[in-house]
């Protein structure tokens, strides 16, 4: 078997209102490919309006560094402050790794 | 008003599972519509009053819809005008959170809308088919007018920064080209070019199903209401005023303005009954994206909380008995 490489994976659980915008931006920073599967929760401030339409998403991002960094600008300049935005990120282990570079 | 008219609405089955629902949410049961299904049945609701207003539109003569549609269009410019100003005597709230309620409370609620036909049709009263379209109408400039109020008076939220005018794009896109407006729009041009033949094929569905279709969305949005209701403490006296005043206030001016354009009592109250309910589907996502810092557990909570479930039990049966009071004046 080839040698497992490290990427990063970005999770960020969003409103459902800001899909399209998001997934966009997250284009414009140089993401190739998402996981996004619905979600359910509650944040602290409970500011969305999700259970009317929608819910909550889920994405999952596995990415290089430099895309992470971008990432991470875009969520806190244009998502955190307004929206009902959590992220977090964890190194994964993956083969294949050009897939995420 | 009499306390018939009021137990005819409340003992109608789908008042009955929003009480329902009402009662869920309170215990805390378990028990929720699936999305999907809500997502279906939302979509079924939209196009089937779509395609009957627009079976009815098609027999319609085209004067005699003009004057209703001009006086929706007013209404829809009005309303949202006179909540701006009557939230800012009544509450302490700024211009933005303002101005998401005027949006909300500018545009209309389907299933509020539905259920006054409902109450209507278990009259007996006839009203007119093209009253859809009216809704249709209503939907779209309360959100936008609105949203530019909350613009105009406060210079956060209506910087000329590139993310503003993003923000501004895609909220009038989410209107425009939203589900309520693409379903309706869509039903009633379906319902015009297949006319009654085309309609009498797919009748069972859309029709013979609908009032217990409506009955199941009562019942979730029960369960959202009662959700709302524990906010009411955070949502000051004033905010809880305007929700059961304004409706009132709004209500008549729809049904005078029904009267004036020549429509019958029954037709009125129904213009009466857009003006005075409240989005709380359509207003919600373009009020997010477009006011962001707006509040919406103040929005919602009045909307969803007290407006809606205020006119479903007592102000389908109030506004018909100020239609039939107004109807000799001004009809």
């Amino acid at each position: 078997m080839s040698e497992l490489s490290e990427v990063t994976c970005v999770v960020i659980v969003a409103e459902s209102i800001v899909e399209p915008r998001l997934l966009d931006d997250l284009v414009a920073c140089g993401v190739r490919g998402w996981t996004l599967t619905p979600a359910q929760g509650q944040g602290p401030r409970n500011r969305g309006v999700s259970e009317i339409e929608g819910g909550s998403i889920r994405l999952d991002v596995l990415a290089s560094d430099t895309v992470v960094e971008r990432i991470w600008q875009l969520l806190e300049s244009d998502y955190f402050h307004d929206y009902a935005v959590s992220a977090w990120s964890y190194p994964v282990r993956v083969l294949r790794t050009d897939r995420y570079r | 008003m009499t306390l018939d008219l009021i137990a005819t609405n409340v003992f109608s089955v789908p008042v009955l599972a929003f009480a329902l629902g009402l009662l869920a949410a309170a215990i805390k049961a378990d028990l929720r519509l699936p999305d999907a299904a809500y997502q279906a049945i939302s979509i079924y609701l939209l196009l089937a009053i779509g395609l009957k207003g627009g079976v009815a539109l098609r027999e319609a003569d085209l004067a005699e819809v003009a004057a209703p549609v001009a006086v929706a269009i007013i209404l829809g410019v009005t309303i949202p005008i006179l909540a701006f100003l009557v939230l800012r005597f009544l509450t302490k709230l700024g211009p933005v959170d303002r101005g998401a309620l005027a949006a909300h409370y500018g545009s209309t609620s389907l299933v509020t809308f539905t259920a006054a036909l409902v109450f209507l049709e278990s009259l007996n009263v006839s009203y007119e088919g093209y009253v859809a379209t009216l809704l249709a109408i209503l939907e779209i400039p309360g959100i936008l007018v609105g949203l530019l109020l909350a613009g105009s008076m406060s210079k956060n939220s209506a910087g000329a920064d590139a993310s503003s005018q993003r923000r501004w794009a895609e909220s009038l896109r989410e209107v425009l080209t939203g589900r309520s407006v693409l379903l309706l729009a869509g039903g009633l041009v379906m319902g015009v070019l297949t006319g009654p033949e085309g309609f009498v094929r797919v009748e069972p569905f859309f029709g013979g199903l609908f009032t217990g279709v409506l009955a199941l969305f009562l019942l979730e949005m029960g369960m959202l209401a009662g959700r709302r209701l524990g906010d009411l403490r955070q949502a000051g006296f004033g905010l809880v005023v305007f929700a059961i005043l304004f409706p009132i206030v709004a209500g008549v001016l729809g049904i005078g303005g029904g009267l004036l354009a020549g429509m019958s009592t029954g037709g009125a109250m129904v213009l009466g009954v857009l003006c005075a309910s409240a989005s709380y589907i359509a207003a919600p996502a373009a009020v997010r994206l477009a006011l962001p810092t707006a509040n919406p557990g103040i929005t919602l909570t009045a909307s969803l909380g007290m407006t809606f479930p205020f006119n479903l039990v007592i102000g389908i049966p109030l506004y018909w008995g100020i239609a039939q009071w107004l109807a000799p004046v001004l009809g």
